[in-house]
């Protein structure tokens, strides 16, 4: 376990807004109160994910790509001041002339492995492939235990389902206690886990549902689950927002709880990011989505909300003041929303029309950060920095 | 020979819009290149050597698809990018 997992971190925040069109940072004062945005670093690269490296609090990884060029990941020991380029991005091996190979798309998720493996990252890509740095994401190595399993084919339907930019591997989970052990999303697969460093995995889906299957009861894969959490003083305990409702488990117990059963009827819990608290085990929160007739995933009824839990899921409580309280169509992605660790925890969301919200007090209350920002991809914290 | 460089990719070549660079074959001439400009050509040609959809390579004019076409000496290649899309 981090020694410093469940420990408050006070003082100025710096928010990574990944976007559409290139990385900003938005930095605050001490209070959490005013708020200052950077130029655009990388204006016009597709800048999917950025986050700083949280063992060295240096290291800062960009997964990004421009409309024309392949993808690629940059590196900043500065704080963005200057930035590289990694020497060998991810990759898939080349096959033989006449073989067709498998080629990266976009890296999609990058994730610092525990601090038992220093300067280790991972990436997860689409097609949904799996990558790993063993020097602070200047090398990239396929895992082939993931990308070469005999099941990989069948679990991810060749890399042909998923989100409308491509099935993409996310939620990389490595547990505190044990680096060996691990777990992975995949969008239109389902959730695995290994318990081997990665050598091999098996699916981690039991009891949630796929309604866009056939299947009378829940498969053993193919489940669509949009985001992952594992807590970090607990990590026997995990969470998802799933295509299909919101779900819990608790470890060694292999069946998840549809948790979003409890949440009101009108608003549903169908949505993309979720979020814990980083001392309390029992509180998340979430950004529901309007799931039904076509799937508008924008805020149900045009009413924007978050809700969140404190009893692991028995009940939500909606969390909307300071928010449109109609005519709002917002959308949040996966990766658009995140915490802080300050005392109360600071809550952050990024929109696909380009604001970023920010909540001091835990949720209670909410203020619009930031406006007219390209299509916002992700937000991450970048907090204890000099 | 001469390749030119199109804006996305100068980030590489130090901002010139063509540079020197060496090869009997397309695929000799872009490994040169990335010798010279590392990183490069993975930004082109992906890692099944598929040139990206909006990368276009020129050869005297002429759009050339294939890695192990054969170049001469006083031949002129143009890289252009092409994107699409808001």
């Amino acid at each position: 376990m981090p020694k410093d997992a469940g420990s408050t971190l006070d003082g100025p925040v710096t928010l990574l807004i990944g976007t559409k069109k290139g990385l900003f940072f938005l930095e605050s004062d001490a209070p959490r109160k005013t708020w200052s945005l950077s130029e655009p670093h990388y204006l016009g690269h597709l800048s999917y994910h950025a986050v700083l490296d949280p063992r060295d609090r240096r290291t800062l990884l960009l997964a990004a790509k421009a409309g024309h060029l392949g993808p690629t990941i940059f590196r900043s020991q500065d704080f963005g001041k200057t930035w590289s380029e990694a020497k060998s991005p991810p990759a898939f091996p080349k096959v033989p002339d006449g073989d067709t190979g498998r080629v990266v798309d976009h890296v999609f998720w990058i994730e610092p492995s525990s601090p038992a493996e220093p300067n280790v990252w991972y990436a997860g890509v689409s097609p949904p492939g799996l990558f790993r740095s063993s020097d602070s994401g200047e090398t990239w190595t396929p895992v082939s235990g993931w990308n070469d399993h005999p099941m990989w084919g069948t679990w991810t339907e060749e890399g042909d389902d998923g989100t409308p930019d491509g099935s993409i591997l996310h939620s990389i989970l490595v547990d505190p206690r044990d680096p060996a052990h691990r777990y992975l999303g995949v969008s239109g697969g389902g959730i695995f886990e290994s318990v081997d460093a990665g050598a091999n995995w098996h699916p981690f889906n039991r009891d949630v549902e796929a309604n866009f299957k056939p299947d009378e009861h829940p498969p053993e894969f193919g489940q669509d689950p949009h985001c992952v959490r594992q807590h970090p003083l607990d990590p026997d305990v995990l969470w998802q927002q799933n295509h299909c409702g919101i779900y819990r488990v608790k470890r060694p117990s292999d069946r998840w709880v549809r948790v979003g059963d409890n949440m009101p009827s009108d608003v549903g819990d169908i949505g993309f990011p979720i979020e814990l608290h980083p001392r309390e085990v029992d509180t998340a929160w979430v950004f529901p989505m309007d799931g039904s007739d076509v799937w508008p995933r924008t805020s149900p009824g045009g009413r924007p909300a978050v809700f969140r839990t404190r009893d692991a899921g028995e009940s939500w409580q909606r969390l909307d003041r300071g928010l449109p309280s109609e005519r709002a169509w917002l959308t949040v992605l996966r990766q658009a929303m995140t915490v802080d660790r300050a005392d109360p925890v600071g809550v952050y969301f990024g929109t696909t029309t380009g604001q970023v919200w920010a909540s001091a007090d835990e949720g209670e209350s909410w203020t619009r950060i930031a406006d007219h920002l390209p299509h916002v991809y992700s937000v991450e914290v970048m907090q204890g920095i000099a | 020979m001469n390749v030119s460089i199109p804006t996305p990719l100068r980030s590489y070549t130090n901002r010139a819009s063509s540079v020197e660079a060496q090869g009997e074959t397309i695929r000799a001439l872009l490994e040169d290149l990335d010798a010279r400009h590392p990183g490069i050509r993975f930004r082109m040609i992906d890692e099944q050597d598929g040139i990206r959809p909006h990368i276009r390579i020129f050869v005297n004019g002429e759009r050339m698809k294939r890695l192990d076409a054969r170049l001469e000496k006083e031949d002129e290649v143009q890289i252009l990018q092409a994107l699409s899309g808001g």
